[in-house]
């Protein structure tokens, strides 16, 4: 079923306007049922696993099974972001279970500076772009 | 007609999407903007932070040509595209985006991006031209750094964009809807950036259940671009050059880190190299069968011959490949197992960021790469003009590279005025990837500013009438199904109108059987060509009786309709063209080999935005000036 959601913890973002895994959803599959007020994918086969929506839900309570027309049944890949790092818990059909941390960012979330810190002031003619040559290291590169 | 509020926006610039090409155009257009007083807004039908084809993050980059370490130069990657692409390529193009690439890619660094590193500092290489990243946030983290000198307030979620506004020939802003409540949206703009992807589900996919979502390509992406310059009047180029991924079976998990990193092989089922036993065929496509790197659609040709001699399955040995890396460490038993440690996390890693389904087809076949091989196979065709397609539109080149053929005021500026493209939207400029895609959005975006600056293009005037005949167009499969609904007990089953689904199935359907999909072993002729495109035009005529019972399909017929318009250019495209210059994306039966004395050229089409006729045009490979 791709993702689904587990009824008993999803709060429905608490009936907020708009529902996270509803926000971030790139193929716009997540919506809120207005009367159980439980979130589904309405359109499981067009899902790619992407996994945005478990990643984002506020009480972990989206899950992914596996594609039902080829993967076998029994596993589980389930992630825990926070703000620098994603931990990755993976079952195997056998029951076996492995752990992999991997870090997402280096600066503080929001905080991305649009020009790296660096220079600003090339020429609108031309074609140096706004943070070069400084972004580069070298000089724009020309025949 | 449906009961819509309208909606109208003015800018000055327009970016359309959200992804890799329009970021990238974001953070560039606004710090010109700034300077000169200028108004940008962005549109993505998704939220900018995870849309496109990086939403789940990417495990490499796959463009940064080092030129600051002195690793290469700007004309060995023109020289590698040319070679990949089996001389079809515009050089003045690949060179623009490479001698930018690595400002993009050091950008991302600074903004937050984990780039690997070697004990000497220097980036961690997984082939020539690819770094390895600790990519699961990079879509987030290039959002943040555009929105950031954007400003939120510029940017529009969610709002699904049908097609451009034209006036006098000249690009003036673009027409769509909301998919969360009932607006029609009208952007005015004196000028506009499209960088809406490329396109998947316009042939059949290989899994047609539940798995019908698991493209290698993203299913969100659909054709938009495609349809936005057509319709705009553009010059198309390199229609016909889809891409065929070869990747692990059935969840299209990479290969590159396989291939690259950990130097496996992949053999068929009775141990053959197809690689080695199948040299003597790439004779058969001299020069570029015979230069290394050996280009992709070839390598992808040589594995299907396998195939179609029922040498199948084919496997990737991981096994093998980790054991030769870890024999390295067989007198030192504890940097041998820090080393398999090592590699376990990089294997799964390189799923996790960027293939999740991979990781769990692994541990739901309890697959432990360094004891079990796992199948590849060639994927299904997809258009994706940044990646190892070349599908776009065609763009003037920049002022010193380009030659006066390829020249025409403002760097890639369409060949309709006042239209900007970059990413998958642009052609015959393929091996650019997300960063290169980035520095192409930079680059087109500073162009469009310049030309807003030097022109002075007024603000469209789009009357009343104009506008409600696009809106009752863009609504119409509302209404369609609204008007007809009632006649049949279910709503999927009705003779008056045909639902985006079955649509879009039934476009899958014609192409894998006409243009070469997998269910014909990527093989088509001229005859199958003309049948299928027989087919396209009673499926076109069918369009105007789609049927919406709401937002979200009205949103998925326009994305079929978007996909339609892809497949005629292509199917015209492979038609015009008549030798076989890609075996392994696709083959010409009536035309088996390549032809270089009449078809080394750029095959090239323009649609008329109304009447619909397309020309199709030769034009010259030519060098930089
Ligand atoms: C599976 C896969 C793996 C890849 N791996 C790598 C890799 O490892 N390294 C690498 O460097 N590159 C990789 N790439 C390539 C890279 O992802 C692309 O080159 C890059 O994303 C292209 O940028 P773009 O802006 O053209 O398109 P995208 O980034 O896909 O953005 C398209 C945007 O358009 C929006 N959009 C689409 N239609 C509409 C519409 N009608 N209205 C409004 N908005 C719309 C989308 O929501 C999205 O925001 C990979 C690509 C794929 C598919
Ligand atoms: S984000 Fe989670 S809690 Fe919120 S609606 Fe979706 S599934 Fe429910
Ligand atoms: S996994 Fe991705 S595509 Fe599937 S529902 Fe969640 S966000 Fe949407």
């Amino acid at each position: 079923m791709p993702s689904f959601v587990n009824v008993e913890k999803c709060d429905g973002c608490k009936a907020l306007d708009k529902t996270a895994c509803q926000h971030i959803c790139p193929n716009d599959l997540m919506v809120l049922d207005k009367e159980s007020e439980k979130a589904y994918n309405r359109e499981p086969e067009m899902c790619w696993e992407c996994y945005n929506c478990v990643k984002i839900c506020p009480t972990q309570a989206v899950d992914v099974r596996g594609y039902a027309d080829f993967v076998p049944m029994g596993a589980s890949v389930v992630p825990l972001r926070s703000t620098d790092s994603i931990m990755w818990t993976v079952k195997f059909r056998s029951g076996q279970v492995k752990r992999f941390k991997f870090p997402i960012r280096t600066t503080p979330e929001g905080q991305a500076e649009p020009t790296g810190g660096w220079n600003t002031d090339p020429d609108l003619e031309g074609p140096v772009l706004f943070t070069e040559p400084d972004s580069l290291g070298c000089d724009v590169w020309t025949k | 007609m449906a009961n819509f509020e309208t909606v109208t926006v003015e800018t000055d610039l327009l970016i359309l999407g959200g992804g890799m090409a329009s970021c990238g155009a974001a953070v560039e257009a606004a710090h010109w903007a700034k300077k000169n007083n200028l108004k940008v807004i962005m549109v993505d039908k998704a939220a900018v932070d995870r849309s496109g084809a990086v939403a789940m993050g990417l495990s490499a980059i796959n463009q940064y040509v080092g030129v600051r370490e002195g690793d290469n130069t700007i004309e060995d990657y023109v020289k590698y595209v040319k070679q990949d692409l089996m001389g079809v390529a515009r050089d003045d193009l690949v060179a623009s985006i490479a001698r930018h690439v690595d400002g993009s890619v050091h950008l991302f660094e600074k903004w937050g991006l984990p780039i690997w590193k070697a004990e000497d500092g220097s980036y961690v290489h997984e082939g020539r031209w690819q770094l390895m990243i600790n990519g699961e946030s990079y879509k987030v983290i290039v959002a943040e750094a555009a929105k950031n000198n954007l400003g939120t307030d510029n940017i529009y979620e969610r709002i699904f964009i049908v097609g451009p506004i034209m006036e006098g020939g000249v690009c003036k802003g673009a027409y769509g809807f909301s998919v969360r409540d009932d607006k029609f949206y009208i952007f005015k703009a004196r000028a506009v950036f499209v960088a809406m992807g490329g396109a998947v589900h316009v042939f059949k996919p290989r899994s047609t259940g539940e798995g019908l979502g698991r493209a290698w390509y993203p299913p969100w992406n659909s054709g938009s671009s495609a349809y936005f310059t057509l319709k705009a009047g553009a010059e198309m180029t390199c229609q016909e050059v889809r891409f065929i991924p070869v990747r692990f079976k059935d969840a299209y998990g990479p290969v590159g880190a396989w291939f690259l990193l950990f130097k496996s092989r992949a053999t068929n089922a009775f141990g053959g190299e197809y690689m080695v036993e199948r040299r003597d065929e790439l004779e058969n496509w001299k020069p570029y069968g015979a230069a290394k790197p050996i280009p992709a659609n070839l390598r992808n040709w040589l594995g299907m011959l396998d195939v179609m001699e029922g040498k199948g399955p084919i496997y990737m040995q991981t096994a093998e490949a980790i054991q030769k890396i870890a024999d390295q460490y067989k007198d030192d038993p504890k940097a041998h197992k820090k080393k398999m440690k090592e590699l376990e996390s990089e294997a799964w890693e390189d799923f996790l960021d960027m293939t999740i389904s991979q990781a769990i087809l692994w541990a739901a076949s309890d697959v432990q790469p360094e004891e079990t091989p796992s199948e590849i196979a060639a994927a299904e065709p997809y258009f994706i003009g940044s990646h190892s397609g070349a599908s776009g539109a065609w763009v003037s080149g920049p002022e010193d590279l380009a030659p006066p053929e390829y020249f025409w005021g403002y760097d890639h500026m369409c060949t309709t005025k006042g239209l900007f493209a970059a990413g998958d939207a642009t052609g015959a400029s393929s091996h650019k990837f997300s960063s290169g895609s980035h520095a192409e959005g930079r680059i087109a975006a500073k162009a469009a500013i310049r030309y807003l600056v030097k022109e002075n293009p007024p603000m469209p005037t789009i009357d009343d009438p104009t506008i409600e005949a696009l809106k009752a167009k863009t609504l119409k499969p509302l209404d369609t199904f609204a008007e007809h609904k009632d006649f049949t007990s279910q709503i999927d089953v009705n003779p008056n109108y045909i639902l985006p689904k079955m649509f879009m199935f039934r476009l899958q359907k014609l192409m894998d059987e006409y243009a070469g999909g997998v269910g014909s072993q990527f093989t088509t002729s001229r005859m199958l060509c003309e049948r299928g495109l027989h087919l396209l035009g009673i499926l076109k005529e069918d369009a105007a009786n789609l049927g919406a019972p709401d937002l979200h399909e009205l949103m998925r017929c326009w994305e079929n309709v978007h996909r339609m318009y892809q497949a005629e250019a292509h199917v015209r495209t492979i038609l015009f063209r008549e030798e076989t210059r890609w075996p392994g994306y696709y083959f010409r039966a009536d035309f088996p080999k390549l032809d270089n004395d009449n078809w080394l050229c750029f095959v090239n089409c323009i649609m008329d935005p109304e009447t619909e006729e397309w020309e199709m045009i030769k034009r010259d490979i030519l060098p930089m000036s």
